[in-house]
């Protein structure tokens, strides 16, 4: 890149005049003409397109002085991306201001519209100056064009991918927030579920248990269903899964917090509860466990 | 790139084994996590052992399938025995003609998210079933 | 296939392997409690940490193995269960009941030393 640069460079102190002139000059030419005039008059069309944001009530949730820094980056951002058609700095920029940004409420079209706003603030600019000369201001424009749409996408298409990479990262969160395992104590882990249990929930329940139960090579587990508001059919046969499942793996479930009214719909629909064991609340079911995992030490103690 | 279909015909135990290492082959290659490709794999299992212990010899066809905004593997098994006379009674848990545990049609279809049954007395069986990528 | 059978002490060890097929399963059936009567062992235990499906067929021969097994007086733990291949199971339905089972052969000599201790 570097290189090429060099050679426009000395072609262009040989005669600048001739250059201008000849109508098949390339478009690297072209763009290094407007990025020229870009820099040059970058304090004037910052303003103008700052205030065409303000105008258009783009980016309402951050203050005069923020747009204003991130208007200023941006623009240089996008100039350096004109000059060296470069976009993978304009694309760690893009993801960088959408991670700040994000978190305050910025909307894909306001990122969208901003850079769109640019781009036309630019393009007038362009035709003020080369209003009289009307060959050339087409061939600026056809390397303008293009180079502009391109950054109009990269930095939509980065903002999109990153704001998608928060939901996945918010989903995943809430994911593992609703159905925490905890180890409470050595080999005993603890499942508090609340909430609405349906058939994706309740399998990732059991996956996320079976592995807690392999890593923390956990012997019992206490799962607490107080927080669980309805039970039908689908749910309780997913806990007795779950319960099954984890036996395979050597490990014994205790279940707490089973309401009187859920018990009760478990009998009445035929669940079999004789799978289950189960103590009234997580105290009691903490207690019962330690006694199963300590049941060991008090047997050996006795048979010496 | 995997391949769109694969077809392993069943006449032998060792069949059996192979069917469903192919599938679990494919359903990783398709990107499906590695617990839903065991049990891809499980019913490819159960499949296949239907068809031989109830027709003794039948194929397993394993494919790629498209929805509009989704991806999925499809296993059809389907052999030339004898049929189901009663599919409705070989859905229920705990029925089984071949003094095997009978659990194999009603739990294929738990672990699968599609099933389809066509069967016709004296001239064979057809089930298809679908699961899709999350 | 074979299947390793190793002798640990009063214990039979069985590895089983990935792929094995239903005449793999009835073979080592046989071989085990044949093992069992052979060297009197007090226990087995089967280790199927490496197989990644466990249908209908090998479940149900684990439980018979168990049975047999224990008509000699011994005991069996199945060990080495995977977190998925166990989700698999209990969705058809195959729970190993009355089959004792551990996380893997470490906690399974763990179970049966307890065990033995308790009943000498």
């Amino acid at each position: 890149m570097s290189k090429r640069e060099s050679i426009t460079k000395e072609s262009g102190t040989r005669s600048n005049s001739r250059v201008e002139l000849v109508p098949s000059e390339a478009p690297s030419e072209l763009l290094r003409e407007l990025v020229a005039h870009l820099r040059q008059n970058r304090t004037q069309l910052r303003e103008e397109w700052v205030v065409r944001i303000t105008e258009t009530r783009l980016l309402t949730a951050m203050t005069k002085e923020e747009i204003f820094a991130e208007a200023t980056s941006v623009y240089d951002s996008y100039v350096e991306a004109l000059e060296t058609e470069a976009f993978e700095a304009l694309q760690a920029y893009a993801r960088n201001l959408s991670e700040r940004i994000i978190p305050r409420g910025v909307e894909t079209h306001e990122v969208v519209g901003i850079v769109l706003l640019l781009r036309d603030v630019l393009a007038r600019s362009l035709f003020a100056k080369y209003q009289t000369d009307f060959k050339k201001l087409n061939r600026i424009l056809d390397a303008y064009e293009p180079a502009a749409n391109r950054i109009a996408n990269t930095v939509a298409v980065g903002f999109v991918q990153e704001r998608e990479r928060v939901i996945r990262q918010q989903q995943e969160a809430i994911r593992e927030l609703s159905t925490p395992v905890l180890q409470v104590r050595e080999r005993l882990l603890i499942l508090p579920i609340i909430g609405v249990i349906d058939p994706q929930r309740a399998r990732q329940l059991t996956e996320q248990l079976l592995r807690g139960i392999r890593t923390n090579r956990a012997k019992v587990v206490v799962i607490d269903i107080t927080g669980v508001a309805a039970m039908d059919v689908t749910v309780a046969n997913h806990l007795v899964q779950t319960v099954e499942a984890s036996r395979l793996l050597g490990a014994t479930v205790i279940v707490t917090g089973l309401s009187p009214e859920i018990a009760q719909t478990l009998v009445t629909i035929g669940v079999d509860l004789g799978k289950m064991n189960t103590v009234g609340d997580l105290q009691g079911g903490i207690e019962q466990a330690e006694r199963l995992l300590g049941y060991k030490v008090v047997t050996l103690a006795e048979s010496r | 790139m995997p391949a769109e279909e694969v077809e392993v015909a069943i006449s032998s135990d060792q069949d059996i084994v192979l069917a469903r290492q192919k599938g679990r082959a494919m359903a990783v290659e398709l990107g499906f996590s590695s617990g839903d490709a065991t049990l891809i794999a499980t019913a490819i299992s159960e499949l296949a052992r239907n068809i031989l212990s109830y027709a003794r010899r039948g194929k397993i066809s394993l494919k790629m399938v498209h929805a509009s905004n989704r991806q999925g593997i499809s296993i059809i098994a389907s052999d030339s025995g004898p049929g189901i006379r009663d599919i409705r009674q070989a859905m229920r848990d705990g029925f089984s003609t071949s003094g095997s545990l009978g659990l194999g049609l009603p739990g294929v279809r738990r672990l699968m998210d599609e099933f389809e049954i066509a069967s016709e007395p004296g001239h064979g069986t057809i089930v298809t079933v679908k699961k899709w990528k999350q | 296939m074979e299947v390793p059978i190793l002798k640990q002490g009063e214990v039979l060890i069985a590895t089983f392997q990935a792929a094995l097929s239903d005449a793999d399963l009835n073979h080592l059936r046989m071989g085990l409690v044949r093992q069992v009567v052979k060297f009197r062992s007090r226990a087995v235990i089967v280790d199927v940490t490496a197989m990644d499906v466990m249908d209908s067929f090998a479940s149900r021969t684990l439980r018979e193995i168990a049975h047999m097994i224990r008509l000699r007086g011994a005991e069996t733990v199945i060990v080495g269960i995977q977190p998925e291949v166990a989700f698999a199971m209990v969705q058809l339905g195959l729970t190993l009941e009355g089959v004792a089972t551990a996380l893997d052969l470490e906690e399974g000599l763990a179970y049966l030393n307890e065990k033995f201790k308790t009943t000498n």
